[in-house]
């Protein structure tokens, strides 16, 4: 085990799966030479060759155009978009293409990529550098979603996605790439090498997409959240000193079921915490599919704390992020529903 | 036209974007050093091609009369551009095509009965009735799964040229696209990375001069050709006369010499014309008169049949043989695909196997939803 951040995990991850199999290339913006913004690329190129980790041109669609093509030819692409907030030029590559090359041609050609992209806020950067576009994913038949929380996870869960035979888009909220950001800003950060998640094995190993892991045992209610807002359950169970059970579900499509009903039948009570945009976000699909299958096991109504319905704001960022007092009340009002 | 050598310099020969490169003459002749110098055998196989796939789009705009099939698009006119192609590429080649390159497959002897399976989305559609008629997919045959989203696939065209090229493979990739739709984003994107990477990779563009109802100067702009935007990326662009088998034939073939040479992309504006309507859901009267008849370039496969004639390696015995013989083929395999069902007649495969190829590995979600589906 060795303690790494969530950046070194990643590019841990790439060096794992370019080892092991040659038909795996990464490329993006910036991602060749300098080793991508965020560093998660650093040294592919200088260790693998620019035939294997190379720069491509300010063209998101072209690079999941590419990709699509190099995907059906039989590489495994895993790709870079430099922001979340930059992928709409590719969403038609994404939704169209990627998503649907396999049934459209019955199995005839397939796109097995990974798609990375930063996610989320608290970096103060406006709304072109904040969003958390996972619905806009998940409402796509052909595409499995996944956002990571931590380095362990972050490494065998894009070593899954790269090895898998579909399409993958991974999330990775930029705020958790150097320490588990719990919400409150006004601290410093914690970094990962204090945190057991930070410690990352050796080598190769694969968490299977669709399993959820449950972040924090408890028996008063269950969080559903994922990605950064994993760590502000965390602060808000601590300071609220309610006995919150968090569910980390790690990956959106496929859903770990199993592990989401168990706990909401424990528990009885249900807070759904995500920091995109409120309005037909993923937490109205989990809310449904709560109720729809445990609705007589829940003694209050599903609460949902998401980002407000407004784009990411740049002076206002942290009245917009659903910090641990907004999640800690709403704990709190669950409690006494 | 004279023809370059292969690693000629993409400023020496930029004019050759405005230009035409033509091997047929008015009187029937191959002339120039264009002419690609195919065996008598060889013309005739292409004539051959051109006559089925004409006969073949016949056929289904008559079952589409007969209310047997609900849509489909026929390329009447455009018959050479694909057919040539695909003789002077090679077998292990992908082509990545808009819907109007059906003589892709049928030159590279993909079965006549699977395409009208497709097309009529019976229970032997090798896509399994997912896809509307006419966007055939055959990975076996090089020809990549056809998307109704327009230009997608010419970016993913020079990916899989660049993939080819990374493994150290010979196969290239040949990417096509309307003239209409070099509008669209993805074509640019495409031509930038053919260009950046220099992927071996023929980027077509079929002028057929109509976008639905828009001529083609809605897509061009202020540019004199479409060939012209190969320019500005240094990718040597070519305009060819579409309508002229042996000009298709030695560009194609020259663009893909250049392409396995490592030489980079190719540009062709290959110029024609849209003799008929866009699709069966089109009624080209409101926007055009027939301008087939005054359309210079000539229809492609009289050209060809004119070539043979004059040259003695076709007689008019053989022709009407050949007329024959593409039309009991057509017959034979639509009443063969017809014995085995349609979407208009209600016969169809199982509605439970659009569960199917979502992913590779059915997940919990839609095996649920799979079971609530009769059938």
């Amino acid at each position: 085990m060795t303690a790494m951040t969530m950046i070194e995990a990643i590019r841990d991850a790439h060096v794992v799966a370019m080892e092991r199999d040659d038909r795996v290339v990464v490329f993006g913006e910036d991602v060749g030479y300098f080793g991508g913004v965020f560093r998660c690329t650093l040294g592919l190129q200088q260790r693998f060759g620019a035939h294997r980790c190379f720069d491509t041109p300010i063209s998101e669609a072209g690079i999941v155009g590419a990709a699509v093509g190099m995907a059906a030819y039989g590489l495994r692409p895993c790709v870079e978009i430099q922001f979340a907030d930059y992928m709409y030029p590719a969403y038609d590559q994404i939704v169209s293409e990627a998503a649907r090359l396999r049934h459209r041609s019955a199995g005839d050609f397939t796109a097995p990529l990974t798609i990375r992209m930063p996610t989320g806020g608290g970096i103060f950067g406006g709304q072109t550098h904040s969003q958390s576009p996972e619905a806009l994913f998940t409402h796509v038949a052909g595409l499995k979603t996944v956002v990571v929380s931590n380095p362990y996870d972050a490494k065998g869960l894009l070593l899954a996605a790269i090895e898998d035979d579909d399409p993958v888009i991974f999330l990775e909220p930029k705020r958790v790439y150097n320490g588990p950001f719990d919400g409150h800003h006004e601290r410093p950060i914690v970094p990962w090498s204090k945190h057991p998640l930070g410690e990352v094995p050796e080598g190769h190993y694969t968490i299977e997409l669709g399993t959820a892991r449950v972040h924090r045992a408890g028996s008063d209610l269950t969080v559903l959240t994922y990605g950064t807002l994993v760590h502000v359950a965390q602060a808000a169970a601590d300071e609220t000193g309610i006995d919150a059970e968090i569910i980390d579900l790690r990956t959106l499509v496929p859903l770990d079921l199993d592990t989401v009903l168990a706990s909401v039948i424990k528990t009885g009570r249900c807070l759904v915490v995500h920091e995109a945009t409120l309005t037909s976000g993923y937490g109205a699909e989990l809310s449904a599919t709560v109720q729809e299958r445990a609705f007589h096991h829940l003694e209050a109504p599903i609460t949902r704390v998401c980002g407000w319905d407004t784009p990411y704001p740049h002076a206002h960022e942290w009245a917009y992020f659903p910090g641990p007092d907004r999640v800690g009340r709403a704990m709190q009002a669950l409690m006494s529903a | 036209m004279r023809k370059p050598d292969l690693d000629e310099k993409v400023e020496r020969i930029a004019l050759m974007r405005k230009q035409l490169v033509r091997v047929l003459d008015d009187d029937g002749q191959a002339v120039g050093p264009w002419a690609p110098g195919l065996t008598p055998e060889q013309l005739v196989t292409g004539l051959r091609d051109m006559m089925l796939v004409r006969a073949f789009d016949a056929r289904m705009l008559r079952a589409h009369r007969q209310g047997k099939i609900s849509f489909y698009m026929q390329c009447l006119g455009e018959e050479a551009i694909a057919c040539a192609q695909q003789r002077a590429l090679r077998p292990g080649d992908m082509h990545f095509p808009t819907y109007r390159q059906q003589g892709l497959l049928i030159a590279s002897g993909y079965p006549l009965v699977e395409m009208i399976n497709q097309v009529l989305s019976n229970t032997h559609d090798p896509l399994k009735g997912r896809q509307l008629p006419v966007m055939y997919s055959s990975r076996e045959h090089g020809f990549f799964s056809i998307s109704g989203n327009l230009a997608t696939q010419y970016v993913q065209a020079v990916g899989w040229a660049m993939a080819s090229a990374l493994r150290g493979g010979t196969a290239i990739a040949s990417a096509w696209i309307g003239e209409g739709a070099t509008s669209e984003s993805d074509f640019h994107a495409a031509l930038v990375f053919a260009s950046t990477y220099q992927a071996p990779v023929i980027l077509n563009i079929v002028n057929n001069h109509w976008a639905i109802s828009t001529p083609e100067d809605f897509a061009r702009g202020a540019s004199a050709t479409f060939a012209d935007r190969g320019y500005g990326f240094s990718i040597p662009a070519l305009r060819v006369d579409g309508n002229d088998y042996l000009a298709v034939y030695a560009v194609s073939q020259w663009a893909a010499q250049r392409a396995r040479a490592n030489l980079g992309p190719t540009m062709v504006e290959w110029v024609t014309l849209r003799v008929g309507a866009h699709s069966t859901s089109d009624d080209p009267s409101g926007y055009r008169t027939d301008e087939a008849a005054r359309f210079p370039l000539g229809d492609p496969v009289d050209r060809l049949t004119r070539h043979l004639l004059v040259t003695g390696a076709l007689d008019d015995a053989r022709q009407q043989a050949l007329a024959d013989e593409v039309t009991r083929d057509v017959e034979a395999a639509f009443q063969e695909a017809d014995s085995h069902g349609s979407v208009k007649g209600g016969v169809v495969i199982s509605p439970k196997t659009m569960f199917d190829d979502v992913y590779a590995v059915l997940p919990r979600h839609l095996r649920e939803q799979r079971d609530q589906v009769e059938g």
